[in-house]
């Protein structure tokens, strides 16, 4: 038992899901717009300060930052695997892949915490007691700040929405398997991933090689 | 009259029209009905169009006096950032799309409904968030930072509410993505069989185009505000100096929105005036396929015109030059759209009634302004016009004189079919008449005393500057009252105006082919679409001229099955 798939205004399902993926995509076009600006300003400074920039990026975590990319790509896969059990009605799959997804982005999260924690320990938060004293090092972590922080909030809408989707699924409220929303979600989540992608040579790469 | 302007020949006055559809608060509030979104949002525009007015009219009282009677310093510059905020971001970037794009969009191409409404709602209410928090920071007590949020004034010394302003742009931006997104998937997913693209109407092509600018410029604004907000917040450096950050940079990223923003604004008032100038003249407009690729050039070319706002803020001789040369490019397509507006009125029938009235006053000034924006184009020119009144006289004629204009020849053009009431039209041609007059008697002083040397944003100034800013003041008076009028006139006209018949103008478009007002459901029957827009006369003759005291049938777009 599952939901009404077809909304008004539409006649049929092939066009809503065409629809459907189409908004995504655009949505997505913004965001690349949205998070692309900052990795601009970004390259800016990188060119203007390169020696503060890299001395800065050496101070950041890097083993943290690639637990944290391992565990986003496992999120990925488990969240294309749930589009596919999806489109073979297989709710028990569906949701299983699901819940992984959500408990990987929340490990996610949870690492990005205690990194969070070992940065203010170790001053590197922009102002007077700010460790690192190159020109151009308080900008880096600026941007270190911002970003990272913008990226998490993109997860946890990202999470809260998966959440939701599997109570849907699980009460039958939701036709997952051929109303187009599963492959728009996973279309979403996948984009914060690819941004997760951008971020980690920008910022834990740099100056390390 | 003939029978076929008074019955609709998709039906639709068989059913209850979309006003009589449920008259609870709750009907309106939770309506996913694109025409009731349209009357929400028009409701949260005008409210915003005489907030931002009044600030307007403080501005004009304040200036005739060269000592700065009213105001302090601090005063007067949080007046004219309210001003530039308001009217930008809550009347002009929203007006024309989220009302009649949002109503005419579907009914046009032959849909049902836009083709996300929960989504469409969802862009009301974000819209209406930000304008709470705008209202905030007016009651708060403003902010002094200019619409422009300049750093590091605006991260580091202003003591405004910034946060609170910064923070409402934001959130009506993401209303605008909103409805960008839902423009673009509606057309493309939505229209009617046999509605083609070269046989969509010039209005839904400029939606088109301007929902495009809108997701691809907005976000830049957006991620601008943020990285603003963490710096002012949180004490991030992004743009203080101290720090080697750039704050050119800021003003780079802020144009990069900003400008396409004009077109934004400036592209959907070009739909409308193709509209009224085709309706009026019964002609069909002259070089349509040319018409959109203007649009489209327009389009794409102000996306690289954004470093003109800069030319005396520091860049490379090679950039200058380079911005100066796509500004003065960007200029082409307009051109051939006001020459294509021109001469579709050659050998026309013309009606001279209101809607067509504010349409040639939209000629006229934006010609006026798109001239003056080829002096500020120029290197040398705009280096000495630089942040003065020729400027603010350069951008009101684009927006005030062009994108209001047409927001007033669209509400009169297409209000019997949103309430099924005609306005009463010497009225309506009254206040068309007054308005061109009010507007070209505030705004031509600004360009003569700019060229002087008289600069913006100061309410203390030279005594010689005086005559100019009086006739100006004395022309705002003017102005104000031509756009209050209608207000009285239209309210009139809700109750006492004659009903409208389907097609009170005898246009050929889909939105007439339907009863006013449209029932929920906008059509009877799915219509199908076998012509292309504008069938005033076949393509190969010259138009007949129709009895004055009767308008001839025309070929309408298309009907059902």
């Amino acid at each position: 038992m599952s939901g009404q798939a077809l909304h008004e205004p539409f006649e049929d399902l092939e066009r809503q899901r065409l629809a459907a993926a189409f908004g995504m995509w655009i949505f997505l076009a913004t965001e690349i717009l949205f998070f692309g600006s900052a990795f601009l300003a970004f390259s800016v400074y990188r060119q203007l300060h390169p020696e503060g920039m890299l001395a800065a990026a050496r101070e950041t975590n890097i083993v943290l930052g690639s637990v944290n990319t391992a565990i986003l790509l496992a999120s990925s896969v488990t969240m294309a695997v749930a589009d596919k059990a999806a489109e073979q009605m297989r709710k028990r799959e569906t949701i299983l892949c699901l819940a992984l997804t959500a408990a990987f982005g929340l490990g996610f999260l949870v690492v990005k915490l205690f990194e969070y924690r070992e940065d203010i320990a170790e001053r590197l938060v922009p102002g007077p007691h700010f460790a690192l004293t190159e020109p151009g090092a308080q900008l880096f972590f600026g941007f270190y700040w911002v970003m990272t922080g913008i990226h998490a909030i993109h997860l946890t809408i990202g999470i809260v929405i998966v959440l939701i989707t599997i109570w849907r699924i699980r009460r039958g409220s939701l036709a997952y398997g051929r109303s187009g929303f599963l492959p728009s979600l996973g279309l979403y989540w996948h984009l914060v991933d690819v941004v997760w992608i951008f971020l980690f040579p920008l910022l834990y790469l740099g100056g390390r090689a | 009259m003939t029978r076929s302007l008074q019955t609709p020949a998709l039906g639709g006055h068989e059913l209850p029209s979309y006003l009589e559809d449920g008259h609870s608060l709750r009907s309106w509030l939770l309506s996913t009905d694109h025409k009731r979104i349209a009357l929400l949002y028009f409701g949260s525009i005008t409210l915003f169009f005489f907030v931002g007015g009044a600030a307007a009219t403080l501005m004009r009282l304040e200036l005739i006096s060269p000592s700065g009677r009213f105001f302090s310093n601090d005063g007067y510059n949080r007046l004219f950032t309210l001003h530039g905020v308001v009217m930008v971001w809550f009347f002009l970037v929203p007006s024309i799309p989220t009302t009649f794009g949002n109503f005419l969009l579907p009914l046009m191409i032959g849909a049902k409904d836009m083709a996300f409404p929960r989504l469409n709602l969802f862009s009301w209410y974000l819209n209406t968030v930000g304008g709470l928090l705008v209202i905030a920071c007016l009651v708060l007590g403003g902010v002094d930072t200019g619409w422009t949020f300049y750093t590091p004034f605006s991260s580091l010394f202003a003591n405004g509410y910034v946060i609170l302003a910064a923070m409402a742009v934001f959130v009506a931006g993401f209303s605008t993505i909103a409805t960008g997104i839902n423009f673009i998937v509606t057309i493309h997913t939505l229209r009617a069989p046999g509605m083609r693209w070269m046989r969509l109407p010039l209005f839904v092509w400029t939606q088109y185009a301007t929902a495009l600018v809108i997701v691809l410029a907005t976000p830049v604004l957006a991620i601008t505000l943020l990285l603003l907000m963490a710096e002012r917040l949180f004490g991030l450096p992004i743009f203080d100096p101290a720090q080697g950050g750039d704050p050119v940079l800021f003003q780079h990223l802020f144009w990069f929105y900003s400008h396409p923003a004009v077109y934004i604004m400036i592209l959907p008032a070009f739909g409308v005036i193709s509209e009224l100038v085709a309706c009026f003249s019964r002609r069909r407009v002259f070089g349509y396929t040319a018409m959109i690729y203007a649009i489209l050039g327009i389009a794409v070319i102000g996306f690289f015109v954004w470093g003109h706002h800069m030319f005396v803020a520091g860049m490379s001789p090679l950039a200058a030059l380079v911005f100066s040369f796509l500004s003065f490019v960007v200029a082409v397509p307009s051109a051939i759209k006001v020459f294509n507006w021109t001469f579709t009125l050659y050998r026309g029938q013309i009606y001279f009634e209101a809607p067509m009235i504010y349409a040639l006053g939209f000629i006229g000034l934006f010609t006026t302004g798109g001239l003056s924006g080829l002096f500020t184009a120029s290197l040398p020119v705009d280096v000495h016009v630089t942040d003065s009144y020729f400027v603010v006289a350069h951008f009101h004629y684009i927006m005030v004189g062009g994108a209001v204009s047409a927001f007033f020849g669209a509400l009169h053009f297409w209000w019997p079919k949103i309430t099924g009431r005609m306005a009463p039209d010497g009225w309506a041609r009254f206040a068309a008449i007054l308005m061109y007059f009010g507007f070209n008697f505030t705004f031509f002083p600004q360009f003569l005393m700019g060229y002087l040397g008289m600069n913006r944003r100061y309410h203390q100034y030279a005594p010689e500057f005086q005559i100019y800013h009086v006739a100006s003041s004395t022309g705002a008076a003017v102005l104000a009252a031509a756009y209050a009028l209608p207000m009285f006139y239209l309210g009139w006209s809700l109750i006492w105006g004659r009903r409208a018949e389907a097609n009170p103008w005898g246009a050929t478009g889909l939105e007439w082919q339907t009863s006013s007002p449209p029932p929920r459901e906008n059509f009877l029957k799915t219509p199908q679409v076998r012509e292309q827009a504008y069938d005033y006369h076949p393509e190969t003759e010259a138009p007949l001229h129709e009895a004055p005291e009767g308008r001839r049938p025309h070929n309408p777009q298309g009907a059902g099955a």
